[in-house]
C-alpha cells in the first residue's frame, strides 16, 4: 500500500530570498537582509567542456502580460549526455558541473541561464533524444509545477527525437529556443507562454 | 533501486485550474498536457549533499546580530518515499513570513513590521534516516488580495528534491488547529481530505524543549516507489 504523497503548493510571490536569492528578483525592502545562494542562473563550472551557451526567455500569461514572480528551474546533462546524479559513478572530467540552474523572473518576466550546451542522452527503447534542457516552472497562481522542455533550433536530432515526436506537429515550435544571430557564445531565446495563443506545451509526466 | 513515479499518485494534487485561487485563472494551461514517458531526462535528478549547506543554515533564529521577535519553535520530521523510506541526504529549503506576518520582499505591502533580526530564510540536508530539523519562529498570519477579507493560515513555505526530476515538490506547511483553514483556497485547493491532513504539521509536545521552544513535526511523502515485476515488464 502506497504512501499518500505530501501534495503540492503554490511558491507564491516571495520565495525569491529564500530560493534565489541573487537573481534578477530585487526583493530586499531596504538592504539589511541577505541569503547566501546555493543554486543560481549559471551553471558553467570552470571544469565543465562542450559549448558555453546563454539561453534568455520571457514568461507570460494568459492575458500575455509578464510573470514576474515566476522561478524556472533546468536540469539538463553536460555536453556528453551524461546526468550528474548516479553517486558512485566513475568520476568525470566536468565533475562539477550540475546540470541544475535556478532563475527568478525579473519585473519584465525576463530569466536567463549561463550554461553548457547538452549531448544527446539515451531515451526510451534505446533511441537517443536530441539535445535538450527539461524546465520546470513555478509561480504565484501555479498550484502545481509544469514540465516542458527546451530543444535548439540548430539541432538536426530534432527531426527524429521520440519526445518530440509525441507532441502534435503545429505545437512544437514551442518547445524549440531559437539561436539569435551574433557573434560570441551562442544565445538561444525560449519563451513560455503559460495559456492561450500558441501556448507552451506542457508535460504530463 | 529503481524507482517508479506513477502518474496515479498525482492524483491528490491540486488542479492547475482552481478558480476560488484567482491568480490559478490566467496562469494555467488550457490545453491538456501531453503524455510522455518518463525518460532518463526525468528519472534523474539534482544531487545537493552537505556540502550545499553550511553549519547553521537550519537555524532561523541566529542569522543577525540578536534573535527575532515571536514565538520559538522547532520543525522537525522526516522525508519518505511512496514506499516510506526515508530519502537521505536531500535538499530541503524553506522561507516564511516573521511572527508579525511579513515577508522581506519588496512587493509585501503588509502594514506589519519586518523584524530586523529575521531574514526567514533556512536550508538543510535530510541525513540517512532522511530525519531534517529547523529552529524558527513561528510564522504570523497575514492578509492578501484574493477575496474581501482574505486571511492565509500559519504556514512555512517547502522545497524538496528528492531522488529525480519527477520527487521535486514545493509546499506550505500548516500548523494544527487553524481557525483560517475553512476560508483558505490554496489550502483547500487539495480536495482531498486526507492529503489536506499530509500538509499539517502536528504538535510534538515529546520534543518540545522546555523552557525553550514548542516543537511542531512534519512529514513530507515524495513520488516515487520501487518497481514491482509488473513495472519492470513494461520497459
Amino acid at each position: 500500500m502506497s504512501e499518500i504523497i505530501t501534495p503540492s503548493q503554490t511558491v507564491g510571490p516571495f520565495f525569491a530570498y529564500g530560493l534565489a536569492p541573487n537573481s534578477r528578483c530585487h526583493w530586499d525592502p531596504n538592504g539589511n537582509y541577505s541569503w547566501k545562494e546555493t543554486i543560481g542562473a549559471n551553471l558553467v563550472t570552470p571544469d565543465a567542456t562542450g559549448t558555453k551557451i546563454r539561453i534568455d526567455g520571457r514568461i507570460t500569461d494568459g492575458d500575455g502580460a509578464p510573470i514576474n514572480d515566476a522561478m524556472i528551474e533546468i536540469w539538463q546533462a553536460d555536453s556528453q549526455g551524461r546526468y550528474a546524479h548516479a553517486r558512485g559513478e566513475t568520476p568525470r572530467p566536468n565533475a562539477k558541473f550540475t546540470g541544475f540552474g535556478r532563475s527568478a523572473t525579473d519585473k519584465n518576466g525576463e530569466f536567463s541561464f549561463d550554461t553548457i550546451k547538452p549531448g544527446m542522452v539515451p531515451g526510451p527503447g534505446g533511441k537517443p533524444q536530441a539535445p535538450h534542457i527539461v524546465v520546470c516552472i513555478f509561480s504565484r497562481g501555479m498550484l502545481r509545477q509544469v514540465y516542458t522542455r527546451l530543444y535548439f533550433s540548430d539541432e538536426a536530432a530534432n527531426q527524429a527525437d521520440p519526445i518530440l515526436a509525441l507532441v502534435p506537429a503545429e505545437r512544437r515550435g514551442t518547445l524549440i529556443a531559437h539561436k539569435q544571430a551574433g557573434g560570441g557564445a551562442p544565445v538561444y531565446r525560449f519563451d513560455i507562454r503559460v495559456q492561450g495563443e500558441n501556448e507552451t506545451v506542457f508535460f504530463d509526466i | 533501486m529503481s524507482l517508479v513515479y506513477p502518474k496515479e499518485s498525482l492524483s491528490v494534487y491540486p488542479k492547475h485550474l482552481s478558480p476560488e485561487y484567482r491568480s490559478t485563472v490566467k496562469r494555467s494551461p488550457s490545453k491538456p498536457l501531453i503524455i510522455v514517458p518518463h525518460t532518463l531526462s526525468e528519472l534523474t535528478g539534482p544531487v545537493y549533499g552537505h556540502d550545499a549547506i553550511q553549519v547553521g543554515d537550519n537555524d532561523l533564529t541566529k542569522q543577525h546580530k540578536g534573535e527575532p521577535l515571536g514565538e520559538r519553535i522547532i520543525v522537525h520530521g522526516h522525508v519518505y518515499d511512496e514506499d516510506k523510506r526515508p530519502v537521505p541526504e536531500t535538499l530541503v529549503e524553506i522561507w516564511q513570513a516573521n511572527a508579525c506576518g511579513r515577508y522581506v520582499h519588496n512587493v509585501d505591502q503588509h502594514p506589519a513590521p519586518l523584524d530586523p533580526n529575521f531574514t526567514g530564510a533556512g536550508r538543510t540536508v535530510t541525513d540517512k534516516n532522511g530525519y531534517y530539523k529547523f529552529i524558527t519562529v513561528k510564522p504570523g498570519a497575514y492578509p492578501w488580495g484574493n477575496h474581501p477579507n482574505a486571511w492565509r493560515p500559519n504556514h512555512i513555505h517547502f522545497s524538496v528534491f528528492g531522488h529525480s526530476f519527477l520527487s521535486r515538490l514545493v509546499t506550505q506547511m500548516y500548523f494544527p488547529g487553524d481557525y483560517l483553514f475553512p476560508f483558505d483556497p490554496i489550502f483547500n485547493s487539495v480536495t482531498d481530505e486526507k492529503a489536506r491532513m499530509r500538509m499539517i504539521s502536528s504538535f510534538d509536545l515529546e520534543n518540545t524543549i522546555p523552557d525553550w521552544a514548542l516543537c511542531f513535526r512534519f512529514d513530507i511523502v515524495l513520488r516515487g516507489r520501487e518497481a514491482t515485476p509488473q513495472d519492470t515488464d513494461k520497459h
